[in-house]
């Protein structure tokens, strides 16, 4: 710029204008990233209130509810966003080391990671669509019928778990936390997506060295979040007794 | 170079270099995609102006229709939609991002000696989603309207036929806008402090600031869940607000307050952070109690979070949380108070000068207090029951964001407008409109605490006769108000195109935007200037020649 052009050539490329070392970028990042997350966590806490409200003052259709869920896929994507998180710190510390190579190929497993979460998610939505499983508006349950006409307990054949208890009142509820939670959750799994990608591309330039990492290591920690938000989401939802 | 601060003569910079933010670069893009705090400043600074513009007209309509019982211009339905949008627009629109985003946008990184905040794009980006939420207030309004209240309380929100999903769409973007604005202000304050500055020599205006953002930042994600939520409700039925499909719709009202009481103080602590720098430049004193203003605003940040119970005292709220409800609401009324008397003992044998920032500054002690100590009429249960959802209310918040937000934000205004255009206003008529402002704020809203106080409920397009008289005064109160508004427009307008060129340092203030000349240049300082004491005016002179303050060391 005009004003100071002789400041402009020691200033390093990868270092804004308004800061003068890359250890304050860093750190200002940094700190703009935490404060992100908790901004991040405080809008699920409006859910997570809602779930705890709606589970003390009607734990039977919570009790009731669950079992519709599929345990196996639920655990299945559990597993896959724990080693996703493993595979994002790696790399963050690859970046740190000037492995090029080994953070592209870090970043592509976290972000193939990510797209089997997503399909396994879509295979359980579509089965709750099938079967009616929806939120309270539009909570029309397939497998109604069938266990009114054969009430003494073969109507939950089709069901590998068998299904106890009579259906309480307005179990539709449960599906509108569920499909809020796990959607908002979806939401932000596309986003920390999308922040992998835009990383991942940059690391295929090589805009990555020892000194200005601070990309890979914020996405990562958006993505620790998604990872952390699921890791509460899954006992909450499937695993009630 | 002009726009150094010369360590020699340790002199403010009087002349200008040719280039400043305003004129180094051209066209309508380099100011929508800039990334100068300065510009995004000022065009925040004229997009809230302009929305205060229309959400005063409302207001205006409002009083033509209430100035006599019986329906004067509008029927029931649309005084429904003018008093909701009037509350929409200005809680929305102008006082939660008025002085953070404007104003402070403007100052704060050139109060800290910085270039820029810490994160410039995504300052623009606050802005544009300023605009784009903005926007989808104004889609509301010509497509239908809004006539829930502000509060957008269900279940009537779902049963109106107005446009509640655009509206809440709206706030929900704004409501980004503004957590982008605050995570921005805290990383730069943590980050970007020069040498020297440490946390008790900033500007208190930063303390207040930071402590903004800090609410800023905890608060409005709760707002965002619960109008996702709503517009949920809305576009699928999920039921959880809604009692018809067995949900709760109290929840609505504690999501919503849990938010919306914290940002009340979004609302009035920046204006607290403009006194704190307007009262000790105009009485030439050192601020009085620097440690108790700065804390006071971090115990009013946390203690509002704890308090939003006192909008429910009537909403089925059980009576222990009620009364620990109405005590912590007292508690907060004691960092509220500690300022106040900082802020007087600062002026007590201070050189006053009655310019026109300080005519608002002590406007606002004046108004502010009055709004403060009604408000323990309404945190007190017992007479809560009497006075709540009554104009006693009404004037209760207006008293603290208008006789507060507003008042304090011209003074801000003010105070940094030769800062910002370079020019000077016409001090005459400053001061002629500030003491116009406040007659006319309190011939509209003092009748309304004895009218409230004797049963006028709030929200009501026709009254019976013994309320008349009130009304009446009220309407011409306002109209009083709205024309030294716009007397406020005029002369400002007039004053970019006639107006003094200003100094560096008109008013002889002590902190560090001060030792950039007016308008500053785009780095803002060329190189970062030394701190010293922002309270401490005894080095700062006055030159009668050039009408302005140097420094002496
Ligand atoms: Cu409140």
């Amino acid at each position: 710029m005009s004003a100071a052009p002789d400041h402009d050539e020691n200033h390093p490329h990868d270092l804004a204008h308004h800061f003068d070392t890359h250890r304050q970028q860093f750190d200002a990042g940094k700190l703009g990233m935490w404060i992100f997350l908790v901004t991040e966590i405080l809008l699920f806490s409006g859910l997570f209130c809602a779930y705890v409200i709606y589970r003390a003052n009607h734990p039977e259709i919570f009790i009731y509810a669950h079992q519709f869920l599929d345990k196996n896929l639920g655990a299945l994507n559990t597993a896959v966003l724990i080693f996703s998180s493993l595979t994002m710190a790696w790399a963050v510390r690859a970046a740190q080391l000037e492995q090029k190579r080994a953070l592209v190929r870090l970043l592509s497993i976290t972000l193939a990671c990510g797209f089997v979460f997503l399909g396994v998610k879509a295979v359980e939505y579509h089965h709750k669509w099938h079967d009616g499983l929806l939120w309270a508006s539009q909570y029309n349950p397939k497998h109604h019928d069938s266990a009114e006409h054969n009430e003494a307990g073969h109507g939950a054949e089709s069901d590998g778990e068998g299904l106890h208890g009579e259906e309480p009142k307005n179990v539709g509820l449960f599906f509108s936390i569920y499909f809020m939670m796990t959607g908002l959750h979806a939401v932000h799994v596309i986003a920390g997506m999308g922040a992998i990608a835009w990383v991942l591309n940059r690391a295929r330039k090589g805009h990555f060295n020892r000194r200005y990492f601070g990309p890979v290591d914020f996405v990562g920690l958006y993505w620790h979040l998604v990872d952390l938000i699921w890791i509460y989401l899954f006992p909450l939802l499937y695993l009630i007794h | 170079m002009a726009t150094t601060v010369d360590g020699k003569t340790a002199d403010f910079p009087t002349d200008r270099g040719p280039l400043n933010y305003l004129n180094c670069d051209r066209g309508i893009l380099s100011w929508a995609f800039t990334l100068d705090h300065k510009r995004i400043g000022l065009m925040y600074l004229i997009s809230i102006m302009a929305s205060l513009g229309l959400g005063g007209l409302f207001a205006m309509l409002i009083r033509v229709e209430l100035a006599h019982s019986g329906q004067q211009i509008v029927d029931e339905n649309t005084y429904n939609q003018l008093f909701t949008l009037h509350g929409a627009i200005m809680v929305f629109l102008f006082i939660l991002p008025g002085i953070p985003a404007a104003l402070g946008n403007f100052v704060l990184p050139i109060m800290l000696g910085a270039k820029d905040v810490a994160f410039p794009r995504l300052n623009l980006a606050s802005y544009h989603l300023w605009v784009i939420g903005a926007l989808f207030f104004l889609l509301a309004l010509v497509t239908g309207g809004l006539d829930t209240g502000w509060t957008l309380y269900v279940p009537y929100a779902f049963q109106t036929d107005t446009r509640v999903l655009t509206a809440g769409v709206g706030a929900f973007i704004l409501g980004f806008s503004s957590i982008f604005t605050g995570i921005n202000f805290v990383a730069t304050i943590h980050t970007l402090r020069p040498p020297g500055m440490t946390w008790f020599k900033m500007p208190l205006f930063l303390w207040a600031l930071y402590a903004t953002a800090i609410i800023q930042v905890l608060a409005t994600p709760v707002l965002g869940i619960t109008l996702l939520l709503l517009a949920a409700e809305l576009v699928l039925g999920i039921g959880i607000f809604d009692p018809t499909k067995g949900g709760d719709p109290i929840l609505f009202q504690h999501f919503f307050w849990f938010y919306s009481h914290p940002a009340v103080y979004i609302m009035i602590l920046p204006a607290m952070g403009i006194m704190s720098e307007v009262i000790p430049t105009f009485s030439r004193k050192h601020i009085f109690g620097y440690r108790f203003i700065a804390y006071s605003s971090v115990a009013i940040a946390l203690l509002g979070f704890l308090v939003w119970g006192h909008h429910m005292f009537v909403s089925s709220q059980s009576s222990l949380a009620s009364t620990i409800f109405s005590l912590l609401t007292f508690s907060v009324s004691i960092p509220s108070a500690i300022k106040v008397f900082n802020w007087l003992a600062t002026m007590y044998k201070g050189s006053i000068a009655l310019d026109t920032p300080m005519l608002y500054a002590l406007s606002f002690i004046l108004l502010f207090g009055i709004g403060g100590l009604t408000g323990l009429f309404l945190a007190t249960l017992s007479t809560d029951v009497q006075l709540h959802d009554t104009y006693f209310v009404v004037a209760h918040f207006h008293y603290t964001m208008v006789g507060g937000t507003l008042i304090a934000f011209m003074a801000g205004l003010h105070y940094w407008w030769p800062k910002i255009t370079g020019r000077m206003y016409n001090e005459f008529w400053g001061r002629l409109c500030s003491i116009g402002v406040f007659a006319g704020f309190n011939l509209t809203f003092f009748p309304q605490f004895v009218m409230g106080s004797r049963g006028m409920p709030r929200r009501y397009h026709d009254f019976p006769e013994k309320f008349e008289i009130f009304h009446f005064l009220s309407s011409i109160g306002a109209f009083l108000m709205g024309l030294a508004m716009l007397g406020v427009l005029i002369y400002l307008l007039y004053s970019l195109f006639k107006g003094r060129r200003a100094p560096a340092n008109p008013w002889g203030s002590a902190t560090l935007e001060w030792q950039c000349s007016s308008p500053p240049p785009k780095e803002n300082f060329a190189e970062t200037p030394s701190v010293s004491d922002p309270y401490d005016y005894d080095h700062i002179k006055y030159d009668p020649e050039k009408n302005c303050y140097y420094r002496v060391n």
